[in-house]
């Protein structure tokens, strides 16, 4: 490598008095390593999940559905400053319940766009052949989509808590619900994000991924609340709970019916026990636990 | 830069990579061998991603087992596929893959203006990857390699798909890579005579084995082999054959280059030397004949191959073909 530094070294210092010099430079600066890479791709994703960074075109929906998501919130506040009513309308916590299909339709627009890309055009082996590993690519893009889902289910929250603290409404109140809705809309996210994910890390066409998406999270939550309804009418009472676990959404309510205060969306309004809740507590978090597995399984498998 | 011992890569059916030993130095090095002799695999493991079966390989003295990182981090490289996403710019796309190496926002944006510019690419690479042609494709593929400035960078199959002009014009960069900026360069190839031009050394590997190690000169000098070719006149209305004949008076084989283009025109021999040249410039000087022209036909890699070919069985290809799929 003797005879390279010589090349490496601009002639700049021969004292010719060339102006330009186009020769190749080298590169001497920091080399940030791992957590920098897992960093930038993890901003860089969040970006993308709002269109930042990327064409008109692509900012359009996620910014649309980001007002659809707000607006409603800014009415309800309008309303309750203007009537000065004694409570929100809507709890903190049913907000999310209430607009999950503005949900659901952001993470499948979102999730394939964030993961499908990279495997559909095989980025991939580009990331892999750089310091980052596996792990550390699911964990930028979980950790990306489930923020981004986090802004978008948070911020009406916001709207909602700093409109009830103009109309001077109970302070206590609403921080305690206001945290308890931030707690179960960051379970959501991360829910919604590893479920969005999964999908679409086995579809590499995006179009595929989302139609995926939307039909798992539509189709469970009709299913699920079918059956509930059925079970309503039969009087089977205990059946309603059981069944919530396995579609997302009620998933979601039943843990924030059990633990965080929220009145349930379930027929008849009865949540699960606490005793259901811990099972709906533990399915939720195994299944966010299930969805990183599978996705650094995947992306074992995809390597090079 | 790389050291390879006895290294062996058995996947469940087949045998990617069987005992390679191999040294490779600083310069430009390629790596030969048929679809599914072993190729992308030992850049794989050379890459620390994919681990050895048996033996061990070691890149910039860094073991490829347990230092994996840290040898990514100093090398590039540049897969055989498609990798560039459609929809951002070349600028866009190498900033990003810069970043993903470690560099900080302000050098990644520096080195990716210097790298495309190095590499070819100018106005064009503010618009959409989607519509750039092969040749531009590649110059960004390549770009992202270097945008590190690694220490050695692995191209698989960098001229793949390319027109012959934009072939030469991607050897000429590769031939660069290393003369103007330091940079080593293993590069794997199918097409033999485009790595006799470029490279200072050259890895035959064939059926995962290590058939031949090394430099170019000694591949291609051992003979030299002259291409002839005359005018015909009216005195020797075959002036090739004319000349055969008198070189074959003065002692010296001649062949007919049957076989290759414009057989039946050319006359293949074996020069002994400067004498040969001299000799055969009196000859056709003595009938009168208009020498179209004189090449040194070089001694083809090629014929490594065909050496090769005739000790290998038929069944060996056949799970080497499956290789591939497992390969890529």
């Amino acid at each position: 490598m003797a005879t390279e530094q010589s090349t490496r070294t601009p002639a700049t210092a021969t004292g010719d008095t060339r102006i330009h010099n186009i020769g190749y430079r080298s590169y001497d600066g920091p080399r940030l390593g791992r957590s920098y890479a897992r960093l930038s791709l993890y901003s860089q994703s969040l970006r993308g999940a709002y269109g930042l960074g990327r064409s008109v075109k692509s900012k359009v929906l996620p910014m649309l559905l980001f007002v659809v998501m707000c607006v409603p919130a800014a009415i309800m506040v309008a309303v309750a400053v203007a009537t000065k009513a004694k409570d929100l309308p809507v709890d903190y916590t049913r907000y999310a319940i209430i607009m999950q299909a503005v949900i659901s339709l952001y993470v499948a627009s979102q999730a394939p766009q964030s993961v499908s890309r990279d495997l559909r055009f095989k980025t991939v082996p580009l990331y892999f052949s750089r310091p980052i590993e596996t792990a550390d690519y699911v964990r930028a893009k979980f950790a990306a989509l489930a923020s981004a889902l986090f802004i978008l289910t948070a911020a009406p929250l916001l709207v909602l808590y700093v409109g009830a603290l103009l109309a001077k409404l109970d302070f206590t109140d609403q921080t305690k619900g206001f945290a308890q809705g931030l707690v179960s809309v960051a379970l959501l996210s991360l829910l919604f994000a590893g479920l969005g994910l999964v999908i679409a890390a086995v579809t590499p066409r995006r179009g595929f991924g989302i139609a995926a998406v939307i039909a798992v999270l539509t189709i469970s939550y009709g299913a699920v609340s079918t059956l509930q309804a059925i079970a309503e009418v039969q009087n089977s009472g205990d059946g309603i709970a059981w069944i919530g676990l396995f579609s997302p959404i009620t998933l979601i309510d039943g843990v924030q019916s059990a633990f965080l205060g929220a009145t349930s969306a379930f027929p008849g309004g009865v949540g699960p026990s606490t005793g259901e809740g811990v099972v709906y507590v533990l399915f939720t978090l195994g299944l966010i636990a299930a969805c990183y597995g599978l996705l650094t399984r995947r992306y074992r498998k995809v390597g090079l | 830069m790389i050291a390879t011992e006895s290294l062996s890569k058995r996947f469940p059916r087949v045998t990617a990579l069987d005992r390679l030993s191999v040294d490779v130095g600083p310069g430009v090095t390629g790596l030969v061998g048929a679809n599914g002799a072993g190729k992308s695999t030992l850049i794989k493991i050379l890459l620390g991603l994919s681990p050895a079966t048996e033996g061990r390989a070691e890149v910039l003295g860094l073991d490829v087992a347990t230092k994996g990182a840290a040898i990514r981090e100093r090398v590039g490289y540049m897969p055989e596929h498609d990798c560039l996403p459609p929809d951002v710019s070349a600028t866009e796309f190498v900033v990003h893959m810069a970043r993903m190496s470690g560099l900080p926002p302000t050098a990644a944006r520096e080195r990716t203006a210097d790298t495309l510019r190095h590499v070819g690419l100018y106005e064009e690479r503010y618009r959409p990857i989607g519509g750039y042609s092969t040749g531009m494709k590649q110059r960004v593929k390549l770009a992202q390699a270097l945008v590190h400035d690694p220490q050695l960078v692995f191209l698989d199959e960098p001229t793949n798909g390319l027109d012959p002009v934009g072939r030469d014009e991607m050897l000429g960069l590769i031939r660069r890579i290393h003369t103007d900026f330091g940079i080593s360069v293993l590069v794997t190839s199918h097409l033999l005579g485009e790595l006799e031009r470029t490279c200072d050394h050259v890895v035959v590997v064939d059926g995962g084995k290590l058939l031949r190690s090394s430099s170019t000169t000694d591949f291609t000098q051992t003979t030299t082999t002259l291409a002839i070719e005359v005018t015909d006149t009216d005195e020797h209305p075959d002036g090739t054959r004319a000349v055969r004949d008198a070189l074959h008076a003065r002692g010296v084989t001649v062949e007919d280059g049957s076989g290759l283009p414009g057989a039946g025109h050319i006359l293949l021999l074996t020069a002994q030397g400067e004498d040969t040249y001299d000799l055969v410039r009196d000859v056709i000087a003595d009938l009168g004949l208009g020498l179209v022209r004189m090449e040194q036909r070089r001694h083809h890699i090629a014929e490594v191959f065909k050496d090769s070919d005739e000790n290998s069985d038929r069944n060996n290809g056949e799970q080497r073909k499956e290789a591939v799929g497992h390969g890529n």
